[in-house]
């Protein structure tokens, strides 16, 4: 089955983004597709690489990193919310005058139209939130 | 559960709020993928159950909170071919509402009617 995921809570603080990560990494070896993960809401926070985690923990930001570049997962961070939260990729920093970004590898940034598609595309959106 | 419309198969898309309009970003960012979604001329429902119904309560003001008071978006929703509505019957009951407390035209139901209209859904977002 071809899946979307939206993730809506940010990582360490909520179930949501580890239970979302699992769903994601059983399906795809269980052969299903994923056609996007969508983070909105708090959940933008999965995407950002100046996470340091203590060492006997689980790093859930590199753990996505890491999955999207085996299995060419589309993770796209939603700009507004983005904005907002203080997450940005190097033309965003640019444009806003920002002298930092600190996204991570595998993901991207773009808006909301990509969420909307997303449940256009897929035979299930899965909204792993509160 | 697709039927064609003139850009080809519209899927049902359903908005479910359940949150107080303010005291967590939920609600306006729900909005916001709303009036985002209404470009894509799918077939959007809002619906509103527990204290999402508050979200269309007339008369907020956000003044002391230094928030934007955002119930007037809901007045452009029809702007956006955004027009169907739910409101569950219980929710507003048990906080002492009726229809004539809200800023905008809704269709009242209870709960089961609620549980039909979602899953005659194709993509259901819960905020």
């Amino acid at each position: 089955m071809k899946f979307s995921i939206l993730v809506n809570e940010g990582p360490y603080t909520h179930q949501a983004s580890d239970t979302a990560f699992q769903f994601v990494k059983a399906a795809l070896a269980k052969g299903h597709e994923i056609y996007r993960v969508f983070f909105y809401h708090d959940g933008v926070n999965n995407g950002t690489r100046l996470t340091v985690p203590p060492q006997d923990d689980r790093n859930i930001v590199k753990r996505w990193s890491e999955l999207a570049a085996e299995h060419k997962l589309d993770l796209v961070v939603c700009i507004a919310a983005a904005q907002r939260r203080g997450l940005m990729d190097k033309s965003e920093a640019k444009r806003n005058g920002k002298d930092a970004d600190n996204i991570a590898p595998g993901f991207r940034i773009s808006g909301l139209g990509q969420l909307i598609e997303a449940g256009i595309q897929a035979e299930r959106l899965v909204v792993f939130g509160d | 559960m697709t039927e064609e419309s003139a850009g080809g198969v519209a899927k049902r898309f359903l908005y479910v709020n359940r949150r107080a309009p303010y005291g967590t970003i939920y609600a306006l960012e729900s909005l916001e993928v709303v009036l985002i979604g209404a470009a894509f001329e799918q077939d959007v429902s809002l619906a509103f159950l527990g204290d999402g119904v508050y979200q269309l309560t007339k008369g907020q003001d956000t003044k002391g909170l230094e928030v934007k008071n955002f119930s007037p978006t809901f007045r452009a929703l029809e702007d956006y071919d955004v027009t169907k509505l739910y409101v569950e019957k219980e929710a507003l009951e048990a906080r002492g509402l009726t229809e004539a407390d809200l800023v905008v035209p809704v269709e009242v139901v209870g709960a089961e009617r609620m549980a039909e209209i979602m899953e005659a859904q194709d993509v259901i977002l819960s905020f």
